[in-house]
């Protein structure tokens, strides 16, 4: 099948799925339970995103994902350079960093919020906690990939510690990172939403409780639709940002 | 050389856990208002011993664990059973893979609520959350597995007569499990966090329940025990992973 008849049956498969959707709640399900996607439309707008207090409490969730996310970036790129430097450094800490990476962190959210409080801090100390082992892990993981004649050859030729960081061994990093940084998006935004949903005084996870608790299953569908949207958006544009560091390797 | 490099890393290892400890006792000798968060080791290993004597851990989780068991078989059956389906026509591959690793990219975190509207605040939402979360890393593994096997081998299992029962349990098999073992093992631990979590959100029974009921209560010391053998387990877990993925690697 050629990729333009690909996208005609996927596009079917998608259209075919929320037809049966709508009919099955048409026929069949309980108003309470359950919504159509046509109710869903409905609900969209004006009841969910034209109400000011959603839309505030969706862009307090996106202030505690990006601070979340710079955090994470910054801090867990600065440690696995740190740890992945020397030999010795990498061998004894990283398996401490994977141990750590494979903790249930769902356990320590209730320690979050009593030592963070109700508001924004716990979720961004929350969404940063996931966000920054994947960055470490595919920082060290990027350094330990380096040829490293190319890094013996720069030192040959004259380059001090910090220029073969800066010349040989970043631009090489750049692959490994930006999975870290795909993952690190989506782990920082499941941190986030976590701690949302566990309490939230303003933000998304105060109106999915109140939408799932008076039984509204519709405005709940829609605003849960808007946020994937908003996550799939984060994602190609971490994708993005990729393709454009990625652009001396062609 | 490499014995002395040893030590150093285990010296190294070690030197950290002990400063830890040893600035989480210091601490709360010494810290007034961090007393509310941090409770002493002493106080914690005796909430551990408490909790497992008086049956509260034993109960708690094995809700948890029940629950993680159907969630994780749940999973396991559907993701292989779908994944082997699709990868048997690269058509489906093409339209179906896409669609999937988008679906896994989003939290599905946020659908959570959702799962407690369906099937209730039970453990029966969290078997199916921890079932749909466990779902996706392992029909996409499959799929990669499946659909990697290189035609060599199937041609020439062809050409030397294989049924298509042979052709399954000794071309595809051996060259699949590999990939399948690592999306089983993903699937896996996200499948305790998720149930986990879950539990953590919305439950009346559990480990993820009892954690966050203790610090509802404030009762920090026993919060602290509640991490404490969650982070034994997952240790153990872990562990208990890596020696069976080596041994499947050796064979």
């Amino acid at each position: 099948m050629s990729p333009n008849m690909i996208r005609l049956a996927r596009l079917a498969i998608i259209l075919g799925v929320v037809l049966l959707w709508e009919v099955y709640v048409q026929l069949f399900a309980t108003s309470s339970l359950a919504a159509a996607p046509s109710q869903v439309l409905a609900e969209l707008w004006p009841k969910v995103l034209g109400e000011p207090r959603v839309r505030a409490a969706i862009g307090v969730t996106l202030f505690e994902l990006i601070v979340a996310f710079v955090l994470s970036v910054v801090f867990g790129m600065l440690i696995g350079v740190l740890v992945g430097l020397t030999d010795i450094g990498r061998r004894s800490l990283y398996p401490i960093v994977l141990l750590l990476y494979g903790i249930p962190q769902a356990i320590l959210l209730p320690l979050f919020v009593l030592i963070f409080g109700l508001g924004p801090e716990a979720k961004i100390a929350f969404g940063f906690s996931h966000g920054i082992f994947p960055v470490i892990v595919n920082t060290i993981a990027g350094m330990r990939n380096v040829n490293p004649l190319l890094l013996r050859g720069a030192a040959a030729m004259g380059a001090t510690r910090f220029e073969q960081l800066r010349y040989v061994m970043f631009p090489h990093m750049v692959t490994a990172v930006f999975t870290g940084l795909r993952l690190a998006m989506t782990l920082t935004l499941l941190g986030v939403l976590l701690a949302e949903l566990f309490v939230s005084q303003g933000g998304i996870g105060f109106f999915t409780l109140l939408y799932a608790e008076t039984f509204n299953p519709a405005s709940l569908i829609a605003l849960i639709l808007t946020l994937a949207l908003l996550a799939i958006i984060l994602n190609e544009l971490v994708r993005m940002i990729e393709a454009r560091f990625s652009r001396w390797k062609e | 050389m490499i014995a002395n490099d040893k030590l150093v890393i285990r010296t190294i290892q070690f030197g950290l856990f002990a400063a830890l400890f040893g600035a989480w006792y210091l601490a709360t000798r010494t810290g007034g208002t961090l007393r509310l968060f941090l409770p002493a080791p002493e106080l914690v290993w005796r909430e551990m011993g408490v909790l497992m004597r008086s049956g509260q851990l034993w109960s708690s989780l094995s809700v948890t664990i029940t629950s993680i068991a159907y969630a994780y078989v749940i999973a396991v059956a559907a993701g292989i059973a779908a994944g082997f389906a699709i990868a048997r026509s690269r058509t489906l591959v093409r339209l179906f893979e896409p669609m999937l690793s988008g679906m896994f990219a989003v939290p599905l975190t946020m659908f959570f609520p959702l799962f407690v509207l369906f099937f209730g605040i039970g453990p029966a939402s969290k078997v199916a959350y921890g079932a749909t979360y466990a779902f996706f890393p392992i029909v996409l593994n499959t799929i990669a597995a499946f659909s990697n096997v290189d035609d060599l081998y199937l041609r020439a299992s062809r050409s030397m007569g294989a049924s298509t029962w042979q052709q399954f349990r000794y071309v595809y098999m051996p060259a699949a499990l590999p990939v399948t073992l690592t999306g089983m093992r993903i699937g896996f631990f996200i499948c305790i966090a998720s149930v986990l979590g879950g539990e953590t959100l919305a439950a009346t029974a559990g480990v993820g329940r009892a954690t966050a009921l203790a610090a509802e209560l404030m009762e920090t010391a026993k919060l602290y025990a509640w991490i404490a053998f969650v982070v034994c387990l997952s240790v153990m877990l872990n562990l208990l992973a890596l020696a069976v993925e080596t041994r499947s690697e050796r064979e």
